[in-house]
Formats: structure tokens, C-alpha cells, sequence
């Protein structure tokens, strides 16, 4: 009954518990790490003139990024505009319609530009609007940050409709129903905590982007008027005072960075609460 | 051969059908009259074309992309097939049960039970809460549920959810109702109540059903046609089938012998 090898067998076991176990404490402690310096450098720089006033000239102490919170706002609204409807609908194509060659095609485009450099995007945008516009402007911040919405929101939206099981189509359909009738009231409804989902996380994901809005919206000390002009972002304002040679500006890009994380955050925990009873009525 | 002689009011006849999947044919050339206001079993081991002969008849084996079909199918003498009528009138005229009871979750009972009308446009309230009390009524579930018509459905047992999916298939009075293998996911006791349903469903509806049970063929159907590798081998009479059947294949099926 003696097993030549059992303690060899039990170290090997104890071992690689121990390394997935380092492995998965390495993943959580950058986490850690970033919320504890933002907390700690960020929450102590806030104040009300950060949420209520412009930037003060260089070199000036006090002021705020109010401009830069409502610009983020701004460009979020118009990525929102273009993103949802066609990430959304083309989900729904991919899952619902095509073919099966047709359909691998296009998911194979989007998840390529879901890899695509973000700041690629900016270039691309800068070459298509900025520069027959002759300027920098909300609008062309706007449009990159939809454009890369679009293949994120398609991919999660097929993915959710994908789990809509068939018996309720065929329900549907059996019923009479037509199919754009079925698609609309049936498997979207059913799915629509999840559409929700996947368009929050695109938001709270395209939201800290910065590279593509130095190419497009290029940031603003001011508040934009329309949406041709250049206007100020929370990542471009943090960017811009984190290069920056004075201490205030230094506190303020905390300060800006820790909203950023509390807005992105609290879009994620949003989208748990939504989440925690998918595919349940509303009672 | 193959169809019932005593067919006296035939509400669909289906004539040398055939569907195939790709290149293979799930069921071959088969002809069968089924009888208006009776319950017609459709009986065989599994994979011999049962289930795809019975989608064929409302056009849902046109949700997969490779299915075909050949041959003729008539409802009242419509031809269900014709190139000027949509799956959606068809669907309409003939509704279909599933194995599995599928609920709209997202939809309370009474939402469930009128979806059909609703979403075909009907909006007199009064109507629709008429059809819910007549449709569950003949389903056999109005009493258990009278008094929550606005809970969720997928609160009800499994059971319940069946008889909630035959409401929401009768609340658009179609003329023929299919069933596939309703009852196959339930209780005794559930299975009981379902065929008890069938039993009185007929006096209005004609009825198809798909079933792996014997014993369920026998007590609720009128009529029984034997499938077997995608032809049919046998039909008649439900008693006739099961005590004399004129195929010796059918007898060896009905007496346990294989399948």
C-alpha cells in the first residue's frame, strides 16, 4: 500500500496551486495599486471648482475641468448616436440574418478592428474629418469614438441574442408572428439587459480613451460653443496636465483621473446591478 | 395505400411529400389525409422523420437553411405551399406546440397568452382579456391562474408552462394545432392533464401529435400513423393499429419488438 512517489505527487500539487494562486494575485494587484494612488492622490486634489470651473491660465493655482466633464459628456452623447444603432442592428444581423460565410466575414472585420490601435483610429478620423474640415472639433471626437464603438457593441449584442434560446423564436413564429415582429419583441426584449450591457461597457471603455481625441477633438482650455469647434475631454485635460511642468496641474490631472475611474467604475457596477436578474421579469 | 379510408372530412392532405436536409431525405414521399376534428398520432422510433413531417406541415422546417421539400400539401384544399402564400398565414391557420414549454420570459401570463394577437395588431383590450379567459380556459389552466394573469409566466410549473403554451397557440384560433411531443418533458400526473386536454381540444381543433409513448398514442388519439426511416408504413384507425395492424413492421413496433 505504500506509494513510492506520494510526497513528490503531493508537492507537485501544492505547488502549482501556490503558482495559479501568485498568478491570480498578480492580476488583481495593479488593480489595487492604481485604485489605492488615485484615491490617495486624487480624492484629497477634489474640490468644487474642479467639477464647476474652467482652467485657470498656466501657471495659475485653482480652477477646474468643468469644461473637460461636460466635453467627455459631449462626446460620449455623439459616440452613443452612432455606435448603439449600428453596433446594435448589426448584431442583430449577424445573429438573426446572413450567411454563414457572409456572417464570418464580418465578424472577422469587427474583431479586427477591435484590435485596431485606437490611435489608428484617430488618424483615420483626422483624414476623413479634420482635415476637410479644416479644423479640430467635437464632432470628428464624437465620430472616432462611435466608430470604435461600432465592432465592440456588434460582438456583445450577437453574443447576447445568441443565447435567446430558439424555442422562443420558433414560439414566436409559430404563433404567426413575423420574423422582424419576432426579432423585435421576442429575442430582443428577452436579450435586452444584455444589448444594455455590452453598450455601457463600450461606453465606460471608449470613455478614457485618449490617443484617437488628440487627433480629433484635440481638447479646448474653454467651453465649445458648437460642435465644430475643438472641445475639451477628461483624458485629454489629464494628459495635458500630467505632462505639465506645475504641481496644481499635476493635482488637477489626479483629481481628473480619479472622476474618470469613479465614472467608468460606476458605469461597470451599473451594469452588474442590471445584470444580477437577466432574463427575468420585471415583477 | 397509406392514407385513411375512412377519410370522410380530410382537413389537411398531404400528397408524395418529401424534405429533404442537404442531400439527405428526413421523410419520403409520403401521402396521408389527416381527419378534421380528430386527434391524429404520428408514432415511430426516433430519427424517422416524424418531427421534420410534422414541421413541414406549418413551414417551420423552413428555418433551417438546407431543408427542402417536394410534393403537396393541402389545408381545406389551400395549397400551403403556393407560391402566393407566406409562412405566416400558414402559421397562422396552423398552430404548433413544442416539446419543450417556452414561455416568453420577458412577458406575464396574460402577455404570453395574447403575444399572438398582439403582435399581429389587435388592441381592443376587452377582446384580448376575453380570448385570455377562453384560450386558458380551454387549456385547462384558468382556474390555477385567474387571479395572477399578470405574474410572470415563467413562475408556473412546468406543467402549467405546457398548458400556458397550448393557451397562447389556441388564442389565435388556428384550425389545426401540432404537437410536438408536448408532454415528453413532463410528470405523470402533468402528462395526464395534457392528454386529458388533447381528448377535449378535438371538438374544435384537428389535432397532430408526435409522441415516443405508446400508451399516449393509444388513449388520446383517434388515428395513428406509423413512421419508419422517413416513410410512412402505416396508418388507420388507432385501434386498429395498435391490435391489427396490416404491416407486420408496424406490429413488431407496437409490441415492443424494436424501436
Amino acid at each position: 500500500m505504500t506509494a513510492p512517489n506520494h510526497n513528490w505527487r503531493k508537492f507537485k500539487n501544492v505547488f502549482m496551486q501556490t503558482l495559479t494562486f501568485v498568478c491570480a494575485i498578480l492580476v488583481v494587484t495593479p488593480l489595487l495599486l492604481v485604485f489605492y494612488h488615485l484615491i490617495k492622490e486624487g480624492f484629497s486634489s477634489i474640490n468644487l471648482a474642479f467639477f464647476t470651473q474652467l482652467p485657470k491660465p498656466e501657471g495659475e493655482t485653482g480652477g477646474g475641468m468643468s469644461n473637460a466633464i461636460v466635453g467627455t459628456f459631449v462626446l460620449l452623447a455623439q459616440a452613443a448616436v452612432i455606435g448603439v444603432p449600428v453596433g446594435v442592428l448589426g448584431g442583430v444581423f449577424l445573429s438573426e440574418y446572413g450567411g454563414t460565410k457572409l456572417n464570418w466575414w464580418i465578424r472577422f472585420a469587427a474583431d479586427i478592428l477591435n484590435g485596431v490601435p485606437s490611435i489608428t483610429w484617430g488618424i483615420v478620423v483626422w483624414g476623413l474629418l479634420v482635415v476637410p474640415m479644416h479644423t479640430y472639433s467635437a464632432l470628428a471626437g464624437g465620430v472616432v469614438l462611435g466608430l470604435m464603438m461600432i465592432p465592440l457593441v456588434m460582438r456583445t449584442t450577437e453574443e447576447v441574442l445568441q443565447l435567446v434560446p430558439g424555442g422562443y423564436r420558433e414560439a414566436a413564429l409559430a404563433l404567426g408572428i413575423a420574423k422582424w415582429r419576432t426579432i423585435v419583441q421576442i429575442v430582443i426584449r428577452t436579450a435586452l439587459k444584455g444589448i444594455v450591457t455590452g453598450v455601457l461597457l463600450a461606453l465606460a471603455r471608449v470613455a478614457g480613451e485618449t490617443a484617437p481625441l488628440i487627433f480629433t477633438a484635440l481638447g479646448n482650455e474653454n467651453w465649445a460653443h458648437n460642435l465644430t469647434q475643438p472641445i475639451a475631454a477628461m483624458p485629454l485635460q489629464i494628459f495635458a496636465y500630467a505632462i505639465g511642468p506645475y504641481n496644481d496641474q499635476h493635482r488637477q490631472a489626479w483629481a481628473g483621473a480619479f472622476v474618470l475611474l469613479v465614472l467608468v467604475l460606476s458605469i461597470n457596477i451599473g451594469v452588474r446591478f442590471l445584470t444580477r436578474d437577466r432574463f427575468q421579469q420585471k415583477v | 395505400m397509406a392514407t385513411d379510408p375512412n377519410n370522410s372530412a380530410a382537413a389537411l392532405t398531404v400528397r408524395n411529400l418529401s424534405v429533404f436536409f442537404g442531400k439527405n431525405a428526413a421523410v419520403k414521399n409520403v401521402s396521408l389525409d389527416i381527419t378534421a376534428k380528430a386527434v391524429t398520432a404520428i408514432i415511430g422510433p426516433s430519427g424517422c422523420g416524424k418531427s421534420t413531417f410534422l414541421r413541414a406541415i406549418n413551414r417551420m422546417h423552413e428555418l433551417n437553411p438546407d431543408a427542402r421539400m417536394e410534393g403537396e400539401i393541402k389545408l381545406f384544399g389551400d395549397d400551403i405551399y403556393s407560391r402566393t402564400v407566406e409562412s405566416v398565414t400558414v402559421r397562422r391557420r396552423i398552430g404548433m406546440v413544442f416539446q419543450k414549454s417556452n414561455p416568453f420570459p420577458t412577458m406575464s401570463i396574460f402577455e404570453n397568452v395574447t403575444v399572438g394577437l398582439r403582435l399581429n395588431g389587435m388592441r381592443d383590450r376587452k377582446m384580448l382579456a376575453e380570448r385570455t379567459e377562453e384560450s386558458l380556459r380551454m387549456a385547462a389552466l384558468w382556474d390555477e391562474v385567474k387571479d395572477r394573469l399578470n405574474a410572470p409566466a415563467i413562475s408556473l410549473s412546468g406543467g402549467q408552462q405546457q398548458r400556458l403554451c397550448i393557451a397562447r397557440a389556441l388564442a389565435v384560433q388556428p384550425e389545426v394545432l401540432l404537437m410536438d411531443e408536448p408532454a415528453s418533458a413532463l410528470d405523470p400526473l402533468a402528462t395526464a392533464k395534457i392528454e386529458d386536454l388533447i381528448v377535449s381540444l378535438k371538438k374544435d381543433y384537428t389535432i397532430v401529435i408526435v409522441t415516443h409513448n405508446m400508451q399516449q398514442a393509444a388513449r388520446a388519439s383517434d388515428f395513428t400513423a406509423f413512421f419508419y426511416l422517413g416513410e410512412l408504413v402505416e396508418c388507420g384507425p388507432t385501434p386498429k393499429i395498435f391490435t391489427s395492424p396490416a404491416q407486420k413492421r408496424t406490429e413488431d413496433y407496437v409490441t415492443g419488438r424494436f424501436g
